[in-house]
């Protein structure tokens, strides 16, 4: 079973959707016992990174996270699931999982013509290889909408970046948990295939995988 | 980089579809579930449904046409029309929109705008305003004017103005539409677009007048828009989403060409 973490954070029935259309069997839970029985965790959301780590610790769902993390089970992060997977975010600067090193970041941008939050399509550049990441090459876009980035501290725990006057960190990993900036369940075809490679990983990351690439 | 946006427009009358001109006989030209599932396959890169004439009665007409689109794209959404309360934009992001659009409500009760992207979010609350040229005063220094009730009622209000009250109350995009240019298909009104864009920090999206690929690439040259909205000039067929995709990755402007 997929378990799709709900706790109050955006909007969660457009992931579940685009688990319907790949034919990804998925339950919707707040429930945090869910998460001890679940083969594989979406954590998905949209919002403040201080409401969801409030939320995530009344709710015990913060925990669960940590110990289905800590037990291998393979979690796919989207958007704020990229975010409060890290030591702390400057949003609120709030303290946060600490499942990957480093720091959620806002942008800082010195053109002044680009606008926060970056909102749109936009190309991602793989800088090492993940299962997650398989066949995706520099023209395939996806869809973003956030004011805030993952900034790990370790260069391998940051697998690939995107261009927003300047690059920035868009998908970080840490053994069986892999998190993406943009949305996979917004971003059309390209979105829809890695859901699809998400069901079927089993949560290694092939050593040094990058060098040998796919 | 950012890629530059284009935006397909379904004007939706009790869960069929329609494309006004001038916003005055409006006829239905199919279903409009269909016709997003088509757009979304030809590399539309957002869709936006107006309701027209939304009202209490067909509310749950137009969530259960929400979800239905929901499951057939996946690709960003947005709908408009009579969205009045935090709880009507609430329900429509359950069903699946991502955005939400405010117009007339709006300009009405400025309030909303606040109360909307408090609830759910900057990034999902768009204003939309519709905009006539007038003479310049001192009341509308611009020469634009802000109207509202589908272009019946002129408000007084210059749409510089409103456009950055709109970004301070918390809209997190404009919807810039030509009342003039709309149905006209000689282009948008580019001026007015360039105005705005300039005068905002948040997206501004370029709407009313689209007749061919030209006038895209002017919206984004010329009128410093972040995406184009086009409505008749695919309904009908005479260009693919994907051709005018081509048209502007042909004269540089970055759009996502692989979907």
């Amino acid at each position: 079973m997929l378990a799709i973490i709900d706790y109050g954070a955006g909007n969660i029935g457009s992931v579940q959707r685009a688990c319907v259309e790949t034919g990804i069997q998925s339950v919707i839970t707040p429930d945090p016992a869910d998460l001890k029985k679940a083969q594989r965790i979406i954590f998905p959301g949209v919002g403040a990174a201080p409401t969801a780590m409030e939320n995530l610790k009344r709710t015990g769902l913060g925990e669960a996270i940590k110990q289905a993390f800590a037990a291998g089970t393979p979690i796919l992060g989207i958007c704020l699931g990229a975010q409060v997977v890290l030591d702390r975010s400057e949003e609120g600067d709030t303290p946060c999982l600490g499942l990957i090193a480093g720091t959620t970041v806002r942008f800082k941008l010195q053109d002044k013509s680009l606008k926060i939050p970056h909102i749109g399509w936009n190309s991602v550049k793989v800088l090492q290889q993940h299962p997650l990441l398989a066949d995706i090459d520099k023209e395939d876009e996806f869809y973003f909408v956030h004011s805030y980035y993952p900034q790990p501290a370790k260069l391998e725990s940051m697998f690939a970046v995107s261009d927003y006057g300047g690059e920035f960190c868009c998908a970080v990993g840490n053994k069986n948990y892999f998190a993406v900036q943009f949305h996979p369940e917004k971003s059309g075809r390209f979105g829809l295939e890695m859901l699809l490679r998400f069901a079927k990983w089993d949560g290694s990351v092939p050593a040094k995988s990058g060098a040998k690439g796919k | 980089m950012l890629s530059k946006r284009l935006i397909v427009c379904l004007d939706v009358r009790e869960g069929k579809l329609a494309k006004s001109i001038k916003f005055v006989d409006t006829k239905d030209i199919g279903d409009p579930v269909v016709k997003a599932r088509q757009y979304y396959m030809d590399g539309a890169d957002e869709l936006v449904f107006y309701d027209i004439n939304a009202s209490r009665a067909n509310r749950d007409i137009t969530l259960k046409f929400v979800e239905a689109v929901a499951a057939q794209i996946f690709i960003p959404f947005s709908v408009g029309g009579g969205i009045r309360s935090i709880e009507d934009a609430t329900k429509l992001r359950l069903a699946g929109a991502e955005k939400v659009n405010v117009n007339s409500a709006a300009v009405k009760r400025k309030e909303l705008i606040s109360e909307i992207s408090g609830a759910i979010g900057a990034q999902s609350t768009v204003l939309s305003m519709d905009v006539k040229k007038t003479t310049k005063t001192r009341e509308i220094p611009s020469g634009y004017e802000i109207v509202i009730n589908d272009g019946t009622h002129m408000t007084g209000m210059d749409a510089i103005d409103w456009a950055k009250i709109g970004e301070k109350l918390g809209a997190g995009e404009l919807v810039v539409n030509s009342i003039d240019a709309d149905g006209t298909k000689d282009g948008y009104e580019l001026t007015l677009t360039r105005m705005i864009a300039d005068s905002v920090g948040i997206p501004v999206i370029a709407s009313g007048g689209a007749g061919k690929p030209e006038h895209l690439y002017e919206a984004f040259a010329i009128g410093h828009a972040d995406a184009a909205l086009v409505a008749s000039i695919v309904h009908y067929g005479e260009y693919t989403c994907r051709q005018l995709k081509d048209y502007l990755h042909s004269r540089g402007i970055k759009v996502r060409m692989k979907f």
